[in-house]
């Protein structure tokens, strides 16, 4: 008998008696999403600035970093100095500064944000960047998961990932570290 | 209402003034009390040490000695979650068994307590009593907040109810644990200890005197002045010995 | 050979008085945070009751659903491969490498691959297999196990940690700074994602209705490992499934609030499809799991979700460190979780409990952890010979107490003995409770003879 077969055979002899599937779990809107998501960001460790138009966004962006730095930028109307489209191998991002990147919904309760693999071109480029900025649409906010995850096709795509603060670690003595393997700093920007 | 006492095989042999606090604290507030002679323990001891089995005939006893009553009392909240999840048999009209506690909260309702004790005392929320019985909502769940035993203390005049760091961490004790994990046993006592003596608690008080004792035998060892006694005792107006 | 009991273990730990309780306050830390953050969440008792349920369903319909996860998860380009015990998951790890001549591994968090001994065996084998989440990295240079299952090197200080990472890597003598030697690990690591060819991660949870998985990091060491690496292997134990992504919401609620309090890990990754030009396998693995899905009073271990919560809460877990269990999952958990797989080597770790039950109340998905570790019990007393002086105890007690007569006499007895005995006997070394504890005072009568003499008449 293969494998599969005989687990399966065991857990046919062996599985309780059925029992039925909760239902779906709905809980009242959250009033404040804009303040209530900044407090979810902010308690993980990413920032939030509110803006009125992209232009602020490209000011942030010339304020923080250098003409020279790599920047990868997937929003239109923000510029950078790597074409991650045309990049067919994931190690060339490798040296990249900062990723700019749409988000698809933001999650009030506890700051996450929602990039399916359209939003990111090459699943590591959030991950493999020294800071990631993210755009967030204010009117894409949400409650709290079970919205999103009403909202979410979570296989639309081979790939999506909820992301809620930049790479973090306490691994040593519970003393919180940012900047473990991935981005050293997340801000996410709420547009209009 | 027909009320059964029931003694905790310790308490009777090692802490009979708790027991007679028990009784005239019932009586006190109009309950007429019956004390079954033939009792003896409810066989928790050897059912948490993993002879369930070997419990069969006190289980029996118990039965008999305590079946024909409405409620059973005792001032033990963990013999009592080990008489209602594995003694009492699970019928609607078999008796049902209560902290003491819990009987004067929600039996009798009692509303004034009439007793004054003028000292400061740390509450120490046994286990058993706590996440078994439910006597209060403890710190691990979410629900509305509750505390029977406290409700009570609160209605003593007088009284300066102490807060603790860990309000309701586990002091240790566990039975044979005591002695089978020793080490871990006395260092849990220890530290539940020093949050009573950091917080300026002259007595220690709790509705379970094996928790008690436990900490009682830390204290006595280590010259502690901090005083313990069982809740009863307090709601019953004794003196501070 | 016989396995050193929980109790010697934890004595041992216990020996250091100042570790011993920089430990239970380092764990007690994590506990607050998590009631801090649970008490944010009006709702919370409801998502333990609805995912305590949904685990119910999955546990009862675990054939059904892992078929339908294995043909969506085929749908979508993935290989899966069953294991019915380590040896075979171990067996499909080494095939994969081989056949897709695989040189570097670099692996995120996975409990199920310790329980596996996959290090091991495929170090034997001629790997090197670099772990990449920063404790893990830590206790693999000081080849140590984790103590924990969330937080592997929480019996270690920052002094121990620079020690190993100047010996490793490099750092500056005698450096102990966290930030400092996070920053050392991650230029460290960064190269060895670089160099991957093969990442091999956990699974936190499979959706069988899409085939596709969830894995959740704080670092974002799994997504750099599998984005970079042309082979992503997920190891998965058949019990991680849920029926429907919408479970999400809930199990995502509870998971990272229950593990450290952060209301959700940084980074929450689904696996549907591998990216193009790269292969994805799952490996569904039982060891054991069928079995203990069997054990009506202990199959609801299987619920578990590995968020550690019960680890931060035991008191015994805080002070006596994660290896006094010497079980892969070490605390409450895996005190109900091992003796299915061994019931001699673990049969003292359900003891090494007082049934306080804080590890029931503070499970995520309402494991009746205490309940299982006094069945346990039930079971070892029964089927082991492991303690007979205990036994002959208990069945001297079971006997007394059933006999009200024989009982007075022995109270009686004890009572009268304690009175007399020289103190010099009552606390000598056969007196465990001595130790440390002052025996109760003896009091001239019990209740009852008291009772008799003013009540009664």
């Amino acid at each position: 008998m293969s494998s599969k077969a005989s687990i399966l055979a065991a857990i046919k002899k062996n599985k309780p008696e059925a029992s039925s599937l909760p239902a779906l779990l709905v809980f009242p809107d959250e009033q404040n999403l804009v303040e209530k998501y900044e407090k979810g960001l902010t308690g993980n460790g990413g920032k939030l600035i509110q803006a009125a138009n992209l232009e602020e966004v490209q000011a942030y962006i010339e304020a923080n970093f250098s003409g020279e730095q790599l920047k990868a930028s997937l929003v239109e109307g923000i510029d950078g100095n790597v074409n991650v489209n045309n990049i067919s191998d994931p190690h060339d991002l490798e040296h990249v500064e900062l990723a700019v990147l749409n988000g698809e919904l933001g999650v009030a309760e506890n700051g996450a944000i929602w990039m399916p693999e359209k939003n990111v071109v090459h699943r590591v480029l959030p991950f493999i960047a020294q800071h990631l900025i993210i755009l967030l649409k204010k009117d894409s906010l949400l409650t709290n998961m079970h919205q999103a995850y009403e909202k979410v096709k979570v296989n639309e795509h081979g790939y999506g990932v909820f992301i809620a603060g930049p790479s973090k670690t306490a691994d040593i003595e519970q003393s919180l570290v940012i900047g473990a393997h991935g981005p050293r700093s997340l801000t996410v920007f709420l547009v209009d | 209402m027909r009320v059964g006492l029931f003694i905790p095989c310790y308490v009777d042999q090692f802490y009979p003034g708790v027991a007679k606090a028990t009784l005239e604290l019932l009586e006190k507030h109009g309950v007429e009390v019956d004390y079954p002679l033939s009792q003896t323990c409810c066989g928790q001891p050897m059912a948490n040490s993993g002879y369930e089995r070997y419990g069969k005939a006190s289980s029996e006893l118990f039965m008999k000695n305590f079946g024909g009553f409405d409620y059973i009392v005792a001032p033990s909240g963990s013999c009592t979650l080990h008489v209602k999840d594995h003694v009492l048999p699970k019928e609607e009209n078999a008796p049902k068994i209560y902290e003491l506690c819990e009987f004067l909260t929600d039996v009798l309702k009692v509303k004034d307590i009439a007793s004054t004790f003028p000292y400061k005392v740390g509450f120490h929320s046994s286990c058993h009593g706590l996440r078994g019985l439910r006597l209060a909502k403890c710190s691990e769940r979410m629900d509305p907040e509750f505390n029977k035993p406290l409700s009570l203390l609160k209605q003593v005049k007088e009284i300066e109810m102490i807060e603790l760091d860990r309000k309701d961490e586990c002091c240790g004790f566990g039975g044979t644990f005591a002695v089978a994990e020793e080490a871990v046993s006395v260092t849990m006592g220890n530290d539940r200890l020093a949050d009573h003596t950091r917080n300026g608690v002259e007595v220690l008080t709790g509705a379970d005197m094996s928790c008690l004792m436990h900490l009682q035998g830390l204290i006595k060892r280590q010259n502690s002045p901090i005083k313990v006694m069982h809740i009863a005792e307090i709601l019953n107006g004794n003196p501070v010995e | 050979m016989k396995t050193q009991s929980h109790a010697q273990a934890a004595a041992e730990f216990i020996k250091d008085d100042a570790r011993t309780h920089w430990h239970d306050e380092t764990l007690w830390h994590v506990r607050q945070k998590r009631d801090l953050s649970a008490q944010g969440i009006p709702e919370w008792e409801t998502l333990r009751d609805t995912a305590s349920a949904t685990k119910d369903y999955v546990l009862s319909h675990l054939d059904e659903l892992l078929e339908q996860f294995e043909a969506n998860a085929l749908a979508n380009g993935v290989e899966v491969l069953w294991a019915k015990d380590a040896q075979e998951h171990n067996e499909h790890v080494y095939r994969i490498l081989q056949e897709n001549k695989v040189s570097n591994i670099v692996k995120s968090k996975s409990i199920l691959t310790e329980e596996c001994g996959l290090n091991h065996y495929l170090e034997d084998k001629g790997y090197d297999v670099v772990d990449t989440d920063l404790g893990e990295r830590i206790i693999q240079f000081a080849k140590q196990a984790p103590s924990h299952i969330v937080l592997p090197a929480i019996h270690l200080k920052k002094q121990d940690i620079g020690e190993i990472f100047h010996e490793h890597i490099g750092t500056d003598e005698g450096a102990s700074d966290p930030k400092y030697l996070t920053e050392a690990a991650r230029q460290h690591l960064r190269k060895k994602f670089v160099e991957a060819n093969a990442a091999i991660t956990g699974v936190n949870f499979g959706i069988a209705e899409t085939g596709g998985f969830v894995v959740c990091t704080n670092e974002g060491n799994a997504d750099m490992g599998t984005h970079l690496a042309d082979i992503h292997i997920a190891c998965m134990g058949i019990e991680k499934l849920i029926p429907r992504a919408t479970d999400l919401g809930v199990f995502l609620r509870l998971l990272a609030r229950s593990a450290t309090g952060q209301s959700i890990t940084n980074y929450s990754s689904h696996f549907h499809k591998p990216a193009p030009g790269k292969k994805l396998y799952i490996i569904l693995v039982d060891n054991g799991r069928t079995e203990q899905l069997g054990r009506e009073d202990f199959k609801n271990s299987l619920k578990c979700i590995r968020c550690g919560a019960c680890m931060n809460t035991c008191p015994i877990y805080r002070r006596s460190g994660g290896y006094s269990y010497n079980s892969t999952v070490p605390g409450p958990i895996g005190s109900i979780l091992s003796p299915g797989k061994d019931l001699k080597k673990y049969s003292t770790l359900p003891f090494a409990s007082t049934l306080c039950g804080s590890c029931s109340d503070v499970c995520p998905v309402k494991i009746n952890i205490h309940e299982q570790l006094y069945k346990w019990r039930q079971v070892i007393t029964e089927n082991t010979d492991v303690d007979a002086s205990k036994n002959l105890a208990m069945k001297v007690a079971g006997y007394t107490f059933g006999r009200p007569v024989l009982y007075d006499l022995a109270g009686k007895m004890a009572r009268a003995a304690l009175k007399i005995t020289p103190d010099s006997l009552v606390y000598s070394s056969i007196n465990v409770w001595g130790k440390h504890r002052n025996l109760p005072d003896v009091p001239k009568e019990s209740f009852k003879e008291w009772y008799q003499k003013n009540r009664k008449s």
